[in-house]
């Protein structure tokens, strides 16, 4: 018999509805794999018998007829995602022990969409970080590892390096991630799976907790294009709780997909071709506009002048949300309360405050804070916001004259856990890539591309206009069945 | 514009986070190196620029006034409200008495 | 110019007063929530997730208390801004969950307009005088903290964290006690006239923060002081007089005004410093990035302005032009429901005068007598209209009307039902009247010796005797002329 959980979603959906297998096999055979896994550290909460009780539901749908998008379907669920009754922590001591009492939107979607969950997946702490090094639980370790005979702990990416770790090691088909400043696309091409974050918007923010809110965005992680297709039309959709949510309708992307690209064309921003990058990228970079000419595209060369600012827009800009979305973490109404001996309130905030927040997510919220205070809201914030609508614009230049672009994911390759964990600013180049899409709310996706010289996955990253998701899908595609990614970590767990 | 140690204990204060001397000296560092980088925004010409408003063009949508039309945004769930509070009290929160 | 001066020991001293009033919105629903507004339900029952800033809860703007504080600026002639957005304002306190309260600083939804505030001698105020209004905007308001359950905790409630707020805030245009409650005054029967908020100052609904400073006369503005939350018309005035005395005294013993926020105490009538927010006042505003700029329509204005109700200082000038004296007209509009009754009055055909008269005498003393509102009134306006009718036939005179309207209070009956019942009819019949006429000067023959011979002022002792005799159903007018033809 074939091993389930090396199947996709699209296959599990499709097995099961043809009565290949049992939804409850399958979530047996995950929930195996998810126990048999703790050295990846990429779950918070396991959450077995959530996965069993949908898998019979499951079973029982298609036993009357009665089948869901995603019956039969286990999937990881970012612990940023408010859980009903399952303990939600955003990898903070601060949330330790927090149960909400309510599902976030895109979770009750997929719930309601026949989906069931495998476990709460670990994360760097309120999404702040791009090697899962600042939860509060412990790091990730991701599956891969250097082909140079050693076992160095490799970062499996950030935010979202729970959920890609739990894909590429085979935890789970699929999961949710988030996306503030390249949180889905960084993790997914550092573990050779795909991730899509969609345009600003699609997916409700209600329910998930907030790191920046004009820039986050959940989106699915799976391994294949397919995958992401399936799952993001099971989170997105407009949501009247949240005053920024896209009155529109879900298209069918699954059924449009096709990587025929005739008739588009393909814009390579010059300005992504950065001095001293690594070889491997550049080299992954080319063979990625030549798969994309195979698939029929015209390939011009596009500007996006302003990208050098994009990070430190970012980091004026996340930072600042940040600060302020975070402020209600204050020991009255839930979580972490540190009350020292005869401490009045305030005594009690900054008690709890120092005790509940690891150091990056301090770090942030005191930029944060500062870049807002007064006499430098304007040199900070709003020239930040400003330079934004200089990179949208850059963007909306550059969408005159083609419908994608590709560029990579990430600047290198996965780095070593404790690589840069010194050094805040050589974390954040990392995003340098990812960036710029989120400020303009674009959609964007990674894709495995090619293995480094390391043996090290790399993904290449497609941005599209707004709303276009089916484009950068299409495009991701015709990346999957050109480079003809199959690599997977070898099983040393 | 470099912080001291000052300016770093006062931005901790503003965002209730008690820090030690140690930990003001550590992110006196780290936030000037920080924002010592995002200051390179300061060359770029944003004039006639208008800061972003809405990343993708979209107008707010208004609620009607009805009361707990959606359970999860209406009220009436005093339970779950107060579930997870460290210490709440005969339907209050409790703090540390405040003065006035 | 108001000559209202706080006398010093080196001199006269004017008061420079700004108000910023706190004003909630009259809705179901809180601004950005749909848990109820109500007053007085059991603690933190009317909090939803997003009330209670559980993580991942996001704001979505109540379109109701959008439309009534734009119809509130409409009321005040503002330029409502068709573009406007709402910022977070950054503190740390108990009562307030979000860490922040969305609130509009940058870009407010209502921007400047003015209200007229009327002449009052008693109140000193010698002129009437336009108060200008800096802007109005929306936010949340906080929640509840008690202190006096607990001995070591304070204890939240935040049945009234996200409540909309309109914030009004004036200019710094008053320059007395006097014309500050006159401005509270006028504001609150704005308000209540468009139905934005009900103005109710003991639960709440409104509230001023105060801000006072002095100066020599014709000098720059001083230093001023914010007292919060002071929640009635008279504490408004008291705090001002004892701020501004508590300024002046200062100022004269070698000190200055620190710029600060003050509480007042309604037990003593005095400020003091507040302690708990004493610390630095940088709030970080920022647009809230939960939320997108608020863009009204043309539509939405439209519907707004053509909801607005007649207010009070048109409905002032429409009595006065129906020939109502201007005391009387200032009286009848000073409060929403006293006008409207007023108005359903003149709709039901009342004689606008006489009805004037009537309304702020008889009705008014005896709803005072009775300790009823107008809004309670045993009496419609229909009914009043029947008997204020009644008289102006002739059919009962004056002071029958009196009786009968006692009668309608008590029973609630129709006028002319009770004047049929109870023979109240007034009688222009010249035969009876001549007969009792004849019956009271037989019985008073001394005294129309007196009358003939030029004691004249017995002439209405007469009427009376003939009006007691025909138990006030006479016309009054016929009697005269009967009695000077009798007694000529």
């Amino acid at each position: 018999m074939t091993d389930l959980t090396n199947l996709t979603v699209a296959q599990i959906r499709d097995g099961h509805r043809a009565g290949d297998f049992s939804a409850v096999e399958v979530a047996e055979a995950f929930n195996a794999n998810v126990a048999d896994a703790k050295a990846l550290n990429a779950f918070i909460v396991e959450t077995p018998e959530h996965a069993i009780e949908a898998a019979k539901a499951a079973d029982a749908d298609r036993a009357a007829g009665t089948l869901k998008p995603l019956s039969g379907v286990p999937i990881g669920m970012k612990d940023l995602f408010c859980t009903k009754g399952v303990q939600t922590t955003a990898a903070s001591h601060m949330l330790e022990g927090f149960v909400p009492r309510y599902e976030s939107t895109v979770s009750q979607k997929l719930w309601d969409a026949g989906a069931g969950m495998l476990g709460k997946l670990n994360l760097d702490q309120f999404a702040m970080g791009s090697s899962n090094e600042t939860s509060y639980f412990g790091n990730v370790i991701s599956p891969w590892r250097r082909k140079d005979g050693g076992n160095a702990a490799l970062a499996p990416g950030g935010s979202s390096g729970g959920s890609s770790a739990a894909i590429a090691a085979r935890l789970c088909p699929a999961a949710t991630g988030t996306d503030t400043g390249g949180s889905i696309r960084q993790p997914a091409a550092f573990t050779g799976i795909t991730g899509i974050k969609p345009t600003y918007g699609r997916c409700s923010r209600w329910g998930i907790v907030a790191f920046a809110s004009s820039l986050d965005q959940a989106g699915p992680m799976a391994r294949d294009v397919r995958d992401c297709a399936i799952m993001l039309e099971n989170m997105a959709g407009f949501d009247p709780k949240d005053a920024t949510s896209l009155d529109l309708p879900v298209p069918r992307w699954e059924d449009a997909l096709s990587s025929d690209l005739k008739g588009k064309t393909v814009g390579i921003p010059k300005e992504y071709r950065l001095d001293g990058i690594d070889p491997d990228i550049d080299a992954m970079w080319d063979a990625g506009i030549a798969m994309l000419k195979d698939a029929g595209a015209d390939v011009v060369e596009v500007s996006l002048p302003h990208t050098r600012y994009a990070l430190p827009a970012y980091y004026i800009i996340a930072p600042a949300e940040a600060s302020s979305n975070l402020a209600r973490y204050d020991g009255v109404r839930y979580g972490l309360r540190d009350l020292p001996q005869g401490a009045g309130l305030q005594e009690m905030y900054a008690a709890t405050r120092a005790e509940g927040f690891g150091a990056e997510v301090k770090r942030r919220i005191m930029i944060g804070t500062y870049v807002l205070s007064a006499g430098f809201y304007d040199a900070y914030y709003t020239q930040a916001q400003k330079v934004r609508t200089l990179i949208a614009r850059d963007f909306e230049a550059a969408f005159a004259s083609c419908d994608v672009i590709l560029a990579p994911t990430a600047p290198s390759a996965a780095f070593g856990l404790g690589e840069k964990a010194a050094d805040p600013l050589a974390m954040y180049l990392n995003d340098v890539f990812a960036v710029p899409a989120s400020l303009a709310g674009l959609p964007a996706m990674s894709v495995p591309a090619a293995l480094n010289r390391e043996g090290l996955p790399l993904g290449l990253q497609i941005i599209g206009k707004a709303f276009d998701e089916q484009g950068v899908l299409n495009a991701g595609l015709a990346i999957e069945e050109r480079a003809g990614f199959t690599a997977r970590a070898e099983k040393w767990w | 514009m470099a912080i001291d140690q000052a300016t770093v204990r006062k931005i901790a204060s503003l965002a209730r986070i008690a820090i030690s001397d140690a930990e003001a000296a550590a992110m006196e560092g780290e936030l000037n190196g920080i924002l010592g980088w995002v200051e390179q925004l300061g060359e770029v010409d944003v004039s006639g620029v208008e800061p972003m408003t809405a990343v993708i063009p979209n107008t707010l949508r208004l609620r009607d006034d009805v009361v707990d039309a959606d359970p999860l945004t209406g009220g009436n769930r005093r339970d779950d409200v107060l579930a997870n509070a460290p210490a709440a009290q005969h339907g209050f929160f409790g703090v540390p008495k405040v003065i006035e | 110019m108001s000559d209202y001066r706080i006398k010093g020991e080196t001199g006269e001293w004017e008061v420079v007063i700004g108000l910023e009033v706190h004003a909630q919105v009259t809705s179901n629903a809180k601004l950005f929530s749909g848990a109820a507004t109500a007053f007085g339900a059991e603690p933190n029952t009317q909090v939803s997730l997003v009330d209670a800033a559980m993580p991942g809860m996001l704001p979505v703007p109540n379109r109701e208390c959008v439309r009534q504080a734009v119809r509130t600026g409409m009321a005040i002639e503002a330029r409502i801004n068709k573009w406007s957005r709402f910022d977070r304002k950054n503190y740390f306190y108990a009562d307030l969950p979000q860490g922040y309260q969305i609130s509009q600083l940058y870009h407010p939804l209502v921007g400047e307009g003015s209200l007229h505030i009327e002449a009052d001698e008693k109140a000193g105020i010698a002129h009437g005088k336009m108060i200008g209004i800096e802007r109005i905007h929306v936010e949340q308001d906080a929640g509840k903290l008690m202190h006096d359950q607990h001995p070591t905790m304070s204890f939240v409630d935040l049945n009234r964290s996200g409540v909309a707020l309109m914030e009004i805030v004036s200019k710094p245009d008053m320059r007395s006690p006097a014309e500050a409650g006159a401005y509270l005054r006028k504001l609150r029967a704005i308000l209540r006239y468009v139905g934005s908020c009900d103005g109710n100052m003991e639960e709440g609904s409104m509230r001023a923060d105060v801000n006072v400073s002095v100066r020599r006369p014709g000098e720059p503005f001083g230093t001023r002081t914010e007292t919060k939350n002071v929640n009635s018309v008279r504490f408004v005035m008291q705090a001002i007089e004892y701020e501004a005395r508590r300024q002046v005294e200062l100022i004269e013993s070698g000190g200055a005004v620190v710029q600060e926020t003050r509480l007042f105490n309604p037990d003593t009538g005095t400020t003091r410093t507040m302690r708990s927010k004493e610390d630095a006042h940088d709030y970080r505003y920022f647009p809230d990035p939960d939320l997108l700029p608020l863009e009204l329509d043309d539509a939405f204005l439209d519907e707004c302005r053509a909801s607005l109700p007649e207010l009070p200082d048109a409905k002032r000038a429409r009595y006065e032009a129906a020939g109502i004296s201007a005391y009387n007209a200032g009286v009848l509009t000073a409060e929403v429901e006293s006008a409207r009754w007023f108005d359903a009055l003149l709709d039901a055909g009342a004689e606008p005068k006489a009805a004037a008269n009537w309304v702020t005498s008889e009705l008014f003393g005896a709803l005072n007598r009775l300790g009823k509102d107008i809004s309670d009134c045993p009496v419609t306006p229909a009914q009043a209209a029947e008997l204020l009718g009644l008289v102006a036939d002739g059919t009962i005179s004056g002071s029958i009307a009196k009786q009968v309207f006692e009668i309608m209070l008590e029973t609630g009956d129709a006028p002319a039902k009770i004047v049929e019942e109870k023979g109240l009819k007034q009688t222009s019949d010249t035969g009876a009247i001549e007969k009792v006429i004849g019956e009271v000067l037989a019985a008073n023959a001394d005294k129309v010796d007196q009358y003939r011979g030029g004691k004249e002022a017995l002439f209405g002792f007469f009427v009376g005797q003939t009006m007691k005799a025909m138990q006030g159903k006479a016309n009054p007018q016929v009697v005269n002329e009967l009695l000077k033809k009798a007694l000529g």
